[in-house]
């Protein structure tokens, strides 16, 4: 047992002590602990008074024996006691038993307060110390009310003790965290900012962290602190300074105190006095160049100190973000630190070069580190540096880099520690969203993610590249092929196989020409890896197989024989076994079309923020994340919107669809319910044709039965603004038929249609999105009047094409939501070319009908650059969805597409071809169109030509 | 900074200052989990690691670790320093300090770190005034002691 050296040792307790610690088991341990508290017990229980000193001695023991790790239930009372004491070193005990050891019970608690309260008054500073160090240690809501006036008097009162003064400061300081509402500023608070003034260090570093706190809560009642702040820091790091003697710390001048103004100036934009400003300036770049400057002690204590407050005159700098010169030589100074041979400032540069990264003014000074942060991620030795440069990053990533930046980051995740794995994935899975330049890119860099990192890639992330790809038509092809191509690797993993699954549910038949990917190839493809999938990826197959039958009516036989097999009927799971009977059965009774309405391919989703980058927020709480969008908006307008534009109300809202990717196919399923239901059930229908009281006799039957003269809807209440023509999603409808055709916070509206020669019907479905009833429902044609709260309503339009038109319809529709009239006008995307018959020929039928039509008024021809891009799977399942039949082997040149069809209208049939060249290298495309007419020409051109 | 943990490298916890209210529940987990973390990390790697929401600075003296979790805000190499001035402290006052005088004196280094940090904040950085308050109050203990023998 050592000799205690100093104070007046309590030899019962180091006895103890030393039995504790040669205790050989823990057992042995609280053998003897309970040993001592039975003792203890006894002694305060017993019929003899204890003298102070034993009562110190024992409340010790006590105190060291929970400091062990074990519940103490008494002595509190002997603690109290010992408070009252007049005794110095039983006081301290005392007081140091109920900081460590605080009870919420109250009347302990006012016990306490009033043994505070006595050595607050006893105008002793020990003792005044000693009870501001127990209310600062205890903090208690107790303790605030009743010392919550008190504090500030001792605080700014002239005659108080440096000592007790900095004890008090942050006695409020704490105070004022725990319980701000009970802290009143008041004239103390002017009093507290001249303390900035005072000539003791030590109180003015310990009133400048309470006037931080203040100040973040009140930022305006302080704001006199700003100058003298300035000039505090101004008399500390500038070279004329004086020695600051016993707050030097190794040879810098006051570090803790310079960090602490400097902090306080964070918390205030920057000085509007010129005066002031300059000053600060002045401070600042003096604080960068002693960074240069050769140190003055080879000890680490130095730098530490040095660089601390530099890291925080960087911080101050980059807070302001308003001097460009300043936040170049910040980088400047962080870019050094990225090769010291400190570990410690190596992780500080890089965390700070993050924030540095988001200032449009340093951010291209931060990108030109990258070879040095890339090899920082390459090279480090600590995961929590990398994992700095990995933040960094991604902070600095923007369209010039991301290429490089994401193919460094999927590098580096092929070694990347198991900790960091998923935010690495997120993390390239956004920016590969963001900076998406084509989207081929995109599901490259995605499906690299998931073979890398199959194990860390989150759901969110592949229910986002499903999204993206349901969305994007002219990345559907190619994510079709891609994701055949890596399911032929012998072992991949399951969210590959999900992924595969489901895009070639819904686009398998884009790449179902080639015989190498034909329908039997991509069903036995994934079926191979069926049997080593989970439950949820198998149903999700199942469901990718009756899509299968839809899509590729040939290998329907096949598909059956799997879905009837002992292994799926009978599957215990019931989840797949009633799946495949589902699935089987559909597959048996349904007609092709109803298949084909059931098993249409998925609508778009609804554009909103990535889900992916939901979940790093989430991940990494607001804020630790510099969120480039924000200060840098001008400089990465991307090609997906769903990221660029935060959508907040987007991140609270629920998405069914994104929750579950397999519960997509028991929505459509859903759906394929309602629609058998609404088969048998009659049909609500109304007859645009019957509607009108006189059909017209010439012009464009459409429009006139539209226009507001004919409305046949209720009349909409005078007054009501007419609302703008909603066609946001009319081009998307020109070659399909099914999706939703609008949508917003109430109400959304899906279509589904089917065209044959020259008539049409249009299923209308109106989902009420909240959960409060439509009332008034109204339309341009007579439907149900309310439609409550998530339910939907369906509307049937029957179409008649009388001749052709260029305008499609507006369709009306009005209703009242809690009280104020929605109105709301779509164009209904009911366009020419939806009476096309397809029309089969040879090549030579081609060219003569090509010759006869030669006039000039019946060629239109249209060159226009290519929008999306250019994929000969997807432009030919474009020119399909128009409607006109593609013919092989007509022309020479293979890449050109031919096509032919007929437009039916009620009065004359109009024959059309066309010809569409594409140049890849020039990223144009050629339109040439023939028909008898030349309106129809023209408009079919229009169409077309914005479809690529 | 919201709490200040010292531990041996057998992971025995010596002292711990908590700047933010917690059920002793809480403190034990916290305790626990960062000891296992800290002691995990190799001798050549950063002091600072990220912590739930908090940022750890941690360095090791002989055979202690002094380990200080603060804000996001928070400087990390003051933090550093912050540690060493304690240890700096302990060692003037105790001479030469090691591992059994915390032991043996425990509220002692109690005291000291009260006289020096309060609140989660610096009080007195000076190491001449922070020494000076403690050997009063020693002065005070002493004569009070003589006087009652």
């Amino acid at each position: 047992m050592p000799a205690v050296s100093k104070g007046d040792g309590m030899r019962g307790l180091a006895v103890f002590i030393s039995d504790i610690r040669n205790c050989k088991s823990k057992e042995a341990e609280v053998k003897r602990i309970n040993k001592e508290l039975a003792n203890i017990r006894s002694k305060f229980k017993g019929d003899k008074a204890l003298d102070g000193y034993s009562k110190k001695k024992y409340v010790c023991k006590l105190l060291f024996i929970f400091l062990l790790g074990h519940d103490i239930d008494f002595g509190h009372m002997e603690a109290v006691n010992l408070l009252s004491s007049n005794k110095y070193t039983e006081k301290q005990i005392g007081y140091l038993f109920i900081s460590v050891l605080v009870n919420s019970n109250s009347d302990l608690i006012r016990l306490i307060n009033n043994a505070i309260k006595n050595d607050l008054a006893s105008r002793n500073p020990t003792f005044m110390n000693l009870a501001l160090h127990c209310i600062a240690n205890v903090g208690s809501r107790e303790m605030a009310e009743a010392f919550a006036t008190e504090i500030p008097r001792i605080l700014v009162a002239g005659d108080t003790m440096d000592s007790v003064k900095q004890s008090a400061a942050l006695c409020l300081l704490r105070l004022n965290r725990t319980s701000p509402d009970l802290l009143a500023m008041g004239e103390w608070t002017s009093r507290v900012v001249h303390l900035l003034n005072d000539q003791h260090l030590g109180v003015v570093t310990a009133a400048t962290s309470l006037i931080i706190t203040l100040a973040q809560k009140n930022p305006d009642e302080l704001k006199t602190s700003v100058p003298l702040a300035v000039g505090r820091l101004s008399r500390i790091v500038t070279p004329s300074s004086s020695d600051l003697l016993d707050y030097t710390y190794y040879f810098v001048s006051a570090p803790w105190l310079s960090v602490k103004l400097l902090r306080l100036l964070q918390c205030y934009p920057p000085p509007e006095d010129g005066a002031v400003r300059s000053r600060l300036t002045e401070c600042l770049e003096a604080i960068l160049n002693k960074a240069q400057e050769p140190p003055k002690s080879k000890k680490v204590q130095h730098s530490n100190a040095k660089y601390a407050v530099l890291f925080e005159a960087i911080s101050l700098i980059i807070h302001h973000d308003s001097e460009p010169n300043l936040l170049v030589r910040a980088c400047n100074q962080l870019g050094q630190f990225l090769q010291h041979r400190e570990t410690n400032l190596r992780y500080l540069a890089l965390e700070s070069m993050c924030t540095l990264a988001t200032s449009e003014f340093s951010h291209e000074a931060v990108k030109t580190h990258i070879e040095t942060v890339i090899n920082a991620l390459k090279t480090e030795r600590d995961v929590s540096v990398r994992q700095r440069a990995v933040d960094l990053l991604y902070a600095m990533c923007d369209r010039s880099n991301a290429k490089q930046i994401v193919a460094e980051m999927l590098g580096y995740l092929e070694t990347a520690d198991y900790s960091i794995r998923e935010e690495i994935v997120l993390k390239v899975a956004i920016l590969a969203e963001k900076y998406a330049v084509d989207y081929t890119w995109y599901v490259d860099t995605i499906l690299n993610l998931i073979r890398i990192a199959g194990d860390y890639v989150s759901e969110e992330v592949w229910y986002r590249v499903i999204q993206i790809v349901i969305n994007r038509d002219d990345v559907q092809g190619y994510a079709a092929k891609t994701v055949f191509e890596a399911l032929q690797a012998p072992a991949c993993h399951e969210n590959l196989v999900k992924v595969g699954g489901y895009i070639l549910g819904e686009f398998g038949n884009l790449i179902a020409g080639d015989p190498r990917s034909s329908p039997l190839v991509q069903f036995s493809l994934l079926h191979s890896k069926f049997h080593l999938c989970s439950v949820p990826s198998r149903a999700l197959l199942l469901s990718t197989y009756i899509k299968f039958i839809n899509l590729f009516p040939e290998i329907k036989g096949t598909i059956q024989e799997v879905l009837r097999s002992d292994s799926q009927l009978r599957n215990s799971d019931v989840e797949l076994q009633q799946r495949a009977v589902e699935y089987l059965r559909l597959s048996c009774v349904a007609s092709t079309d109803i298949l084909a309405t059931v098993l249409e391919e998925m609508p778009p989703f609804p554009e909103r923020e990535s889900s992916i980058l939901a979940k790093l927020k989430k991940r990494k709480g607001p804020g630790v994340l510099p969120d480039t969008e924000d200060s840098r908006k001008d400089k990465s307008a991307g090609l997906n919107g769903a990221v660029e534009t935060v959508n907040v109300r987007a991140v609270a809202q629920v998405d069914l669809r994104s929750l579950c990717a397999t519960c997509q196919y028991c929505h459509s399923l859903n759906d394929s319910r309602n629609f058998f239901s609404h088969l048998t059930s009659p049909l609500q229908s109304a007859d645009l044709l019957g509607v009108g009281s006189t059909p017209p006799s010439s012009g464009s039957l459409l429009v006139d039965i539209f226009s507001e003269n004919h409305s046949p809807s209720p009349t909409p209440a005078s007054g009501a603004p007419a609302a703008p023509i909603f066609d946001e999603n009319f081009p998307r409808f020109v070659c399909k038929n099914n999706g939703v055709l609008f949508e917003n916070q109430l109400l959304q509206i899906g279509l589904k249609s089917e065209f044959r020669q020259n008539l049409g019907r249009m299923y209308v479905f109106y989902g009420n999105k909240t959960s409060t009833q439509f009332l008034s429902f109204s339309s341009s044609v007579p439907v149900d009047s309310t439609v409550d709260g998530g339910a939907q309503l369906q509307q049937t339009l029957n179409i008649e094409c009388m001749s052709d038109f260029v305008e499609a319809p507006i369709f009306n529709i009005q209703f009242r939501y809690g009280g104020t009239l929605q109105t709301i006008a779509i164009k209904l995307p009911i366009t020419l070319n939806k009476f096309f018959q397809p029309t089969e020929m040879m090549a030579q039928d081609f060219f003569q009908r090509w010759k006869q039509l030669s006039a000039p008024q019946q060629e239109v021809q249209k060159i226009f650059k290519a929008k999306n891009a250019m994929d000969a799977e997807i432009t030919k399942a474009k020119l399909i969805g128009f409607g006109v039949s593609l013919l092989d082997q007509v022309d020479p040149n293979p890449s050109n597409f031919v096509a032919a069809g007929i437009i039916h209208t009620k009065t004359v049939q109009v024959g059309c071809l066309l010809r569409l060249e594409p140049n890849s290298q020039a990223q144009m495309y050629r339109l040439t169109l023939r028909t008898s007419r030349d309106s129809v020409s023209q408009r079919l051109c229009d169409l077309l030509s914005d479809q690529f | 900074m919201q709490f200040m943990l010292l531990f041996s490298r057998q992971g025995k916890l010596r002292l711990q200052k908590w700047y933010v209210p917690l059920s002793d529940k809480e403190k034990k987990k916290i305790t626990r989990e960062l000891v296992q973390t800290v002691l995990a990390r190799k001798p050549k790697m950063c002091s600072f690691l990220e912590w739930r929401d908090l940022k750890i600075v941690y360095k090791r003296y002989a055979s202690l670790y002094f380990c200080c979790a603060i804000e996001d805000q928070d400087n990390e190499l003051i933090t550093l320093e912050i540690i060493h001035r304690y240890v700096e402290l302990l060692d003037k006052y105790f001479g030469s300090v090691c591992e059994l005088d915390i032991i043996f004196n425990f509220e002692k280094a109690y005291f000291i770190l009260d006289e020096f940090l309060l609140g989660g904040e610096a009080q007195e950085t000076s190491k001449k005034n922070v020494l000076k308050a403690i050997e009063q109050a020693d002065l005070l203990q002493e004569v009070r002691h003589n006087y009652f023998l």
